[in-house]
């Protein structure tokens, strides 16, 4: 019975320890999380105008944010979209995708395609791949992820858009295939989505 | 439980007991982060904050530690301390996380602050163990640094954002890993014949 008593004791005491860990950090994340979004939205930002020139465009695609309703499996719907319009003329779909099957987690993507169904670029938002053998996949890491630009579903024909390993056209790196192959997939998929769902997100605003 | 003096803590941490060169631990997270002056600096200031936090915050409840959970519980501590780091800067040095950010949760992964906290912080006071952190932290940061500095240097021959050689070709092995333990193996080698040197008649 004491020694009942005395595992309770420690176990309480663990718990506790744990609960008042748990609350710091959630009271430091309340805190702060305001500020860390508004540096993410400014790097997004970013990330847009390095990709898709201020002048190609005058609307505000950060304002016109929609968010895509769920699709079949075979495409990848973006979490969150942003058209680009030079007066009525649509120029380019700005899209957040988060690509599944990282090596660890998620990888936030930036995908730019422009109207006629080929791609501006890719960039890489946030993602928690292996430092020094993942992270490659960072533009300011290696020149990977510029591959992308100018490419479509056309080109190179869909069978071929993998790593190499896979029979594909992109290069994985050595000691991580997992990671470009998350990406290479995530990016044809996002191209499956656009194509089916172009008119939805880059028709005219005034819908003439 | 003696009192410790500031000069000695100072010594130890810094140079008699340096975690990296006499100690050997932490390795993991220094030889993954020390490939570049920035990398090794930031990495540093960021393990020395950990240590100074969780040592004190240790030190201040080593009255109510209970014995058999007590290394759950430094881990613990250590934990919520590298998270709370890795939120300020994501919040206040958003750049440098963007870059670093991977690296910054690796700083749990240092069996130097277990160790520091284990052997040091829960059996003294808090002003001592916050001191202890510090130059412990700060003995890892310098060979993080010099580690960093000569592998950028020999791999990339740059230093910071300065190119020291233009058109320099760069040095595949000063970047990969087995780069790191070369360098490391001749830092504590140079420790060594300094020590040996010191002790000379």
């Amino acid at each position: 019975m004491t020694q009942a008593r005395a595992s309770l004791r420690v176990g309480l005491h663990l718990g506790a320890a744990v609960l008042l860990g748990l609350s710091l950090l959630s009271l430091i994340h309340a805190g702060v999380a305001s500020r860390i979004s508004e540096r993410e939205a400014r790097a997004l930002k970013q990330h847009i105008d390095a990709l898709l020139p201020p002048t190609s465009h005058d609307n505000d695609p950060l304002a016109e944010v929609t968010v895509p309703a769920a699709g079949p499996k075979t495409a990848l719907s973006p979490v969150r979209v942003y058209p680009a319009r030079q007066g009525n003329r649509p120029v380019a779909l700005v899209a957040e995708v988060m690509a599944p099957g990282g090596y660890n987690g998620t990888i936030h993507l930036l995908v730019v395609i422009q109207a006629d169904g080929s791609l501006l670029g890719v960039r890489v938002l946030s993602h928690r791949e292996t430092p020094g053998l993942g992270d490659a996949i960072e533009a300011g890491k290696s020149g990977w992820i510029d591959r992308f630009a100018g490419l479509s579903l056309a080109n190179p024909p869909p069978s071929r858009w993998a790593v190499r390993r896979d029979g594909g056209d992109f290069d994985q790196f050595a000691g991580a295939t997992i990671t470009p192959r998350a990406v290479v997939r995530a990016v044809k998929k996002t191209l499956v989505w656009f194509a089916a769902n172009r008119d939805n997100f880059i028709a005219p605003a005034d819908g003439a | 439980m003696t009192t410790v003096s500031h000069q000695e803590l100072a010594a130890r941490g810094l140079w008699h007991n340096n975690q990296a060169l006499v100690a050997l631990l932490g390795l993991c997270p220094l030889l993954a982060v020390s490939n570049s002056l920035l990398n090794g600096l930031t990495l540093g200031l960021a393990t020395t904050g950990v240590m100074v936090v969780s040592g004190s915050l240790i030190a201040a409840f080593r009255d109510r530690l209970i014995a058999s959970i007590r290394l759950p519980l430094f881990v613990l501590v250590i934990a919520v301390t590298v998270s709370s780091i890795d939120l300020l800067m994501q919040a206040f040095l958003f750049e440098l996380h963007q870059t670093l950010g991977l690296f910054i949760p690796l700083i749990v992964t240092n069996c130097a602050i277990l160790g520091r906290i284990e052997a040091f912080a829960c059996r003294h006071p808090v002003r001592e163990a916050g001191l202890d952190g510090l130059y412990t932290g700060l003995g890892f940061s310098g060979v993080l640094v010099a580690l960093g500095a000569g592998r950028e240097l020999l791999g990339q021959g740059t230093l910071g954002s300065l190119t020291l050689f233009d058109g320099y070709q760069g040095f595949q092995l000063a970047m990969q890993p087995p780069g790191a333990f070369i360098a490391l193996g001749l830092l504590i080698a140079v420790r060594n014949a300094v020590v040996s040197w010191l002790r000379k008649p």
